[in-house]
């Protein structure tokens, strides 16, 4: 394994109130690895994924993300990450060329990185004709795609995507796992949400969350090997199953 | 005999310059389960924007319980239950409250056809007096369900009930709409998830604003040939490419562990993709003939529409 460990999380609770959305939590994920997050709605996956982001602290625990502490250093924490979810999405009123722009100067980039990025990353994904139209005007899977380039545009350590597949059609959703698997790559960390079953399957470690604990966490060879399962959706059923009856 | 539904005939609708459908013909049978499957954009909420009368077509025609859409669209709202994919009840209104507006609308009353939603209704006892606002992302659903129930409609029309729900939760849904259907309601259903097609009597596959096939979830996958095989190697990341360059190869993409590859010759040899992947190096490689799931049907009949729009 990686020595360089991206995310570093140790006895992570969360409660509100009485309830405890998060139970003692305690993971790693190496530099550069595609780590699959999955578990039931409610389970406390969105809970975590705050809190790894910075955005909401901890009750306790000790967590490190891009090797800065989330509770002590949430702006150096949100610096060193890119985030992108099926919900929050980039701007429809602006052109393609000028979502990158804004986005670019929130995470602080100089207007010749910004130039550059935004080239060489339409480029990439064959757009550089269509910086210019207005993002209303872009098909549904390709807006997807733009919203992870943007989310990788500063060169984080590590990108969240949360859901980011979808409602998106199967041809596309295979071009967006591609685009992970580049940048993953160039060493960036793929923390990721889905629902697609099939999905798990792509990524190198998979932790499966019931009930505010981690139930699993491994490759998904080996998680099939363990529960018997022909494949991931299998797993998951076992164990979402066991936990909520 | 079978009773027909609905009848959908050559309906089309744009706007602003967007084809949202363009020319659907569909006959859904009386008792049927049917799905409409297909990702964002493939015009799936127009369409049943359309068929519950809430929304006029710019031409074609369509009939509910042969009743037409536009002209008796009166009579259309009192027999359809319609569970839209953005939450619409009253989140400030209780759980008791919100279903009894609904049954008031329809001159019914919560006990009248109990019957047919008490097993859903029994998980939200315990919140009757909290406001639908307020609940968790599944009793929100269950709650819809059963005022979309409330009057005992002839039809169901469910638009994306299981989007972004987790597949526990989903297998669960699926399992209620079942004993929905066999309580004589006819049950029509749009998903992005392409399992879920297996779990409907019949499926129409629709791809922006069109219908690429419809018919029973195992004829579909019947009408798709042989040559479908799982590959695998120690180097998975550059297989799709290196597939890609074996002749008359039609189409390779990823799908779970395995890399999917069909070849357009009936009697292509699988034999060839073994020895060719050894001699660009890769070693573990594992080659085997498999049946295809309605998500490999859905991605070939993209393709093939793709290179039809194309010529």
């Amino acid at each position: 394994m990686d020595q360089i460990q991206a995310i570093e999380v140790h006895n992570l609770v969360k409660k509100f109130g009485n309830f405890v959305a998060n139970d003692n939590l305690n993971f790693s994920v190496g530099q550069g690895e595609i780590f699959g997050f999955l578990g039931a709605n409610g389970a406390g996956k969105t809970t975590a994924m705050k809190i790894l982001c910075g955005l909401s602290k901890p009750t306790s625990g000790k967590i490190r993300v891009a090797g800065y502490d989330v509770t002590r250093q949430p702006d150096k924490v949100k610096k060193n990450i890119g985030y992108m979810s099926q919900r929050f999405s980039l701007y429809n009123d602006l052109t393609v060329k000028e979502n990158f722009r804004f986005f670019g100067g929130i995470y602080g980039l100089s207007s010749s990185e910004i130039k550059n990025r935004t080239v060489q990353l339409l480029d990439r994904l064959g757009l550089g004709n269509d910086s210019g139209k207005l993002l209303s005007s872009i098909p549904a899977g390709w807006k997807q795609k733009l919203a992870f380039s943007v989310a990788i545009m500063h060169q984080p350590r590590i990108v969240f995507l949360d859901e980011p597949t979808g409602g998106v059609d199967p041809i596309t959703r295979r071009q967006f796992w591609d685009l992970i698997y580049e940048a993953a790559a160039e060493g960036i960390t793929v923390f990721v949400t889905t629902h697609y079953m099939d999905e798990a399957e792509y990524c190198q470690r998979v932790c499966i969350m019931v009930d505010g604990r981690i139930d699993a966490l491994d490759t998904p060879g080996n998680l099939k090997t363990n529960h018997h399962a022909a494949n991931m959706h299998e797993v998951f059923l076992k164990l979402a199953r066991k936990k909520s009856t | 005999m079978k009773q027909i539904a609905v009848d959908i005939r050559d309906i089309r609708k744009s706007y602003t310059g967007i084809k949202a459908l363009q020319g659907i013909n569909i006959q859904i049978n009386s008792g049927e389960l049917f799905g409409f499957i297909g990702p964002d954009g493939a015009g799936k909420t127009s369409l049943f924007h359309i068929l519950t009368s809430l929304v006029i077509p710019d031409s074609g025609s369509a009939t509910v319980a042969g009743y037409d859409t536009i002209h008796d669209y009166r009579e259309i709202r009192k027999i359809v239950g319609y569970m839209p994919g953005k939450f619409s009840l009253y989140q400030d209104l209780t759980v008791d409250e919100n279903l009894k507006f609904f049954a008031g609308i329809f001159r019914t009353t919560i006990h009248e056809h109990f019957e047919l939603y008490k097993d859903i209704f029994a998980q939200l006892e315990p919140f009757r007096k909290r406001k639908a606002g307020q609940l968790s992302g599944g009793m929100k659903q269950k709650l819809a369900l059963s005022c979309a129930l409330v009057h005992k409609p002839q039809l169901l029309f469910l638009d994306e009930p299981t989007t972004g729900v987790d597949a526990v939760s989903r297998t669960e849904f699926w399992e209620i709409l079942q004993r929905i259907k066999y309580m004589g309601i006819t049950v029509i259903v749009s998903t992005p998830y392409m399992d879920e097609a297996a779990l409907c009597d019949r499926v129409a596959l629709m791809n922006k604003g069109s219908i690429m096939a419809v018919n029973s979830p195992e004829n579909i996958v019947r009408s798709f040939g042989k040559n479908l095989y799982a590959i695998k190697s120690e180097q998975m990341f550059p297989l799709p490419g290196l597939l890609a360059t074996i002749e008359h190869t039609k189409a390779v993409y990823r799908s779970g562990e395995y890399i999917h590859y069909l070849n357009e010759k009936d009697d292509f040899d699988p034999v060839l993709i073994e020895i060719y992947l050894r001699a660009c190096g890769h070693g573990m490689i594992q080659v085997h003939q498999i049946a295809p799931s309605i998500e490999d049907c859905f991605m070939v009949l993209m393709q093939q529409s793709k290179a039809q729009k194309a010529a």
